[in-house]
C-alpha cells in the first residue's frame, strides 16, 4: 500500500538528506567519504559569485571525477600542511527543479563556520550549492559551490 | 625619519621589527609605494574597450585605472578633490565620466576635475569665489606604462622607465611569458594574516619551495636537484627563478632524511592536473617572478597568473590573484589551465601553505622585535646563480628595501 506521501515532498526530503549527510561527513573529518557523494565522473568546483557573474570559468578548487577527488584528499592527508581546523556547515532554503526522471537540480544556501584549534571561530564562507543529482542513486553529478565573497582567509584546504 | 639600526651582520639578518612597526608601515607607504617604484595595477585585458575602468590599489592608496575614449590608459588616485571621498565605488565597469556621489564633482578618464556642482552658484547666489582653486587638491595622477598586457603605474616623476626599473636580468624572463594578448580566466583574493613583506620574501625564497610544499616533492614536481636557476636584478629588488621539466630520479631528499621525501608508490590517480604542454618551447616547468614592491607573475606548468600584493596594515595582506591564458588558446589549453589552477591560490596544492607559513612567522616573532631572521643560505651575496639552495633573492629584497627606506 502506498504511504500517501506526496512524491515531490519525498524527493525534497531525499535531497535534503543527501546535503545533510555530505555536510556531516565534511564537518566530522570523514574526508575519505567525500568522493562517494559524487558519480564516478562527477564534477565538483568552488568558485565565486564574481567569476560567475563575469562569465569567467576559473575555479578556486576543481575536480573532475572521483579519482581527482581522492587525489585531493590524499594530498590533504599526506602532503599539504595546514593548521588543524574544522568546519560547521549550515544549510537552508533547498529548492528543487526536476530535470527529468533521472536528474534533479537543487539550489541551496550554505554558510561554513571555521573553528581553529585555539577556538577562533569565523564565518569562513557563505554562498549557494548548485547541484545536479542523479536518481535513484542520489549522487551529485555536479556540485558547484558559488561563494558570495571573492576573499578566502589564509587557505582553503577542506572542501566546502 | 626612521631611527632604526640594522643588525651588524648586514645582508644575512632581517630584524623582526620590520614586520611589526606601525611607523615602518607608514614610511613604506610614502617611500616605497608612493615613491620611485612601479606598482602593478591590472591587466590591459580587464579594460579592453575605451571607457572601461577597474579600481585597484597602490599600497594603501585607492586607484582608478581607466581607458579614455581614445584608448589611452590612465591611472589616478580614487579620491575626490573636494572632501576626499572615493570617486569610483564600483570594482569595474564602463563609464562616460566619474562623478563623486557626495557632491557630484566630476572627473574624466584621466582623473582631471571637469565639473564642480553649482560652482557659480544659482541665480547669482552661493557658489565658489572666482579665484577658488579646487583643482589644487585634485587626485594624484600616476605615470602609466604597460609590458605585454600588464599595466603598471608610479606616482614618481623621477623614476626611470618601467623597463629600466625592472632591469636586464629579469625583463627577458617577464617577456618570455607575455608573448600574446591575454585573456582573463578568473580572479579571487587570498587574505594573509601577515605583513606584506613576509609574502614577498616567501616568493623570493627558492630554498623553501620543495621543503614546505610537500606536494612538489611527493610527486617529484620540483626538487632542488632539478635543473633551474635564479636571476636577481642588480639592485636586488626583482627576481625570477625557474625549474626545468626534467624528471628527477635522484634520492638527495631521501639521503638527507627529509620530511618531504617521496614515498614510493605515492602518485596521483588522475595526473591531468599536472600534464603540461611546453607552450613556450623551452621546457621550463615553473617560473616565479617578482617585481618590487608587490607583484608576482607565475608560470606553474600551464597555469599563468598575476598576483598583486596589497598591504592592509602591519599584519594583514591581500593577495589579488588574476589567472589568465592567451586569447588564441584552444579549448584543450583552456581546460588544462583550469585544471592546473588546482595547483595555485588559497586551495592550491603547492601554494596553500604559503599563507600558513608566513602567518606563523608573524605570530612567532611577536615577542622578539629585536631578534632577526638568519638568511645565510648561499652566504651573503645578492646575485644570479644556478643553485636554488640559496637565499640570494631574499637578501636582494632587503637590500632594495633598505635602500628605499634609508635604514
Amino acid at each position: 500500500m502506498k504511504s500517501g506521501i506526496d512524491p515531490d515532498l519525498s524527493l525534497q526530503l531525499a535531497v535534503e538528506r543527501l546535503h545533510a549527510r555530505y555536510a556531516h561527513a565534511l564537518d566530522s573529518d570523514k574526508l575519505e567519504e567525500w568522493p562517494q557523494f559524487f558519480t564516478e565522473n562527477g564534477r565538483y568546483r568552488i568558485t565565486t559569485a564574481e567569476n560567475e557573474d563575469r562569465g569567467l570559468p576559473l575555479s578556486v578548487l576543481y575536480a573532475e571525477g572521483r579519482a581527482m577527488m581522492r587525489d585531493r584528499i590524499q594530498s590533504l592527508r599526506h602532503a599539504n600542511i595546514y593548521e588543524p581546523q574544522r568546519y560547521r556547515h549550515m544549510l537552508s532554503a533547498v529548492l528543487l527543479e526536476p530535470v527529468d526522471a533521472s536528474v534533479v537540480r537543487s539550489i541551496a544556501n550554505f554558510s561554513v563556520i571555521r573553528i581553529m584549534q585555539d577556538g577562533d571561530t569565523v564565518i569562513f564562507a557563505s554562498g549557494r550549492y548548485l547541484d545536479r543529482i542523479v536518481l535513484p542513486e542520489m549522487q551529485y553529478e555536479e556540485r558547484v559551490v558559488v561563494c558570495d565573497s571573492r576573499r578566502f582567509d589564509t587557505l582553503l584546504a577542506i572542501p566546502l | 625619519m626612521l631611527e632604526r639600526a640594522w643588525p651588524a651582520e648586514g645582508a644575512t639578518r632581517v630584524p623582526y621589527w620590520v614586520y611589526q612597526d606601525e611607523e615602518v608601515y607608514r614610511e613604506e607607504q610614502r617611500r616605497i609605494f608612493r615613491g620611485p617604484t612601479w606598482s602593478y595595477l591590472c591587466l590591459e585585458a580587464e579594460i579592453p574597450q575605451p571607457k572601461d575602468f577597474v579600481t585597484t590599489f597602490v599600497g594603501d592608496m585607492p586607484v582608478v585605472v581607466a581607458r579614455d575614449p581614445g584608448g589611452v590608459v590612465h591611472a589616478w588616485e580614487n579620491r575626490c578633490a573636494h572632501r576626499g571621498a572615493l570617486v569610483c565605488m564600483q570594482r569595474r565597469g564602463s563609464a562616460e565620466r566619474f562623478s563623486c556621489i557626495y557632491h557630484n564633482w566630476t572627473y574624466d578618464h584621466a582623473g582631471n576635475l571637469t565639473h564642480v556642482a553649482f560652482r557659480n552658484g544659482i541665480a547669482g547666489k552661493g557658489g565658489m569665489p572666482a579665484d577658488a582653486n579646487p583643482e589644487s587638491q585634485s587626485p594624484k595622477q600616476l605615470r602609466v606604462e604597460s609590458i605585454g598586457g600588464l599595466v603598471f603605474g608610479t606616482l614618481s616623476e623621477s623614476a626611470g622607465s618601467l623597463e629600466t626599473y625592472i632591469g636586464p636580468e629579469v625583463l627577458p624572463r617577464l617577456k618570455r611569458v607575455l608573448v600574446k594578448p591575454l585573456k582573463v580566466l578568473g580572479t579571487y583574493t587570498q587574505v594573509l594574516p601577515n605583513n606584506w613583506k613576509l609574502y614577498m620574501d616567501n616568493v623570493k625564497d627558492t630554498y623553501h619551495a620543495s621543503l614546505l610544499h610537500l606536494f612538489f616533492t611527493r610527486f617529484r614536481i620540483n626538487r632542488l636537484t632539478q635543473k633551474g636557476g635564479v636571476f636577481v636584478s642588480s639592485d636586488g629588488a626583482h627576481h625570477c627563478t625557474y625549474t626545468e621539466m626534467v624528471e628527477d630520479r635522484g634520492d638527495a631528499y631521501e639521503k638527507d632524511g627529509m620530511r618531504s621525501a617521496g614515498s614510493s608508490g605515492f602518485q596521483l590517480e588522475d595526473p591531468r592536473v599536472l600534464e603540461q604542454a611546453d607552450e613556450f618551447g623551452d621546457r621550463v616547468a615553473i617560473q616565479i617572478l617578482s617585481l618590487f614592491p608587490g607583484f608576482v607573475l607565475h608560470q606553474i606548468r600551464n597555469s599563468l597568473a598575476a598576483r598583486q600584493v596589497v598591504p592592509k596594515g602591519i599584519d594583514r595582506t591581500e593577495l589579488h590573484w588574476t589567472l589568465f591564458g592567451f586569447i588564441d588558446d584552444d579549448e584543450a589549453m583552456t581546460q588544462r589551465r583550469l585544471l592546473q589552477a588546482n595547483l595555485v591560490g588559497p586551495a592550491g596544492y603547492i601554494s596553500m601553505e604559503d599563507g600558513a607559513a608566513t602567518g606563523f612567522v608573524q605570530r612567532g616573532v611577536a615577542g622578539s622585535p629585536e631578534r632577526a631572521s638568519v638568511i645565510e643560505m648561499g652566504g651573503s651575496v645578492v646575485g644570479s646563480g644556478d643553485s636554488r639552495i640559496t637565499e640570494t633573492a631574499v637578501r636582494g629584497l632587503w637590500k632594495a628595501w633598505r635602500q628605499y627606506m634609508q635604514v
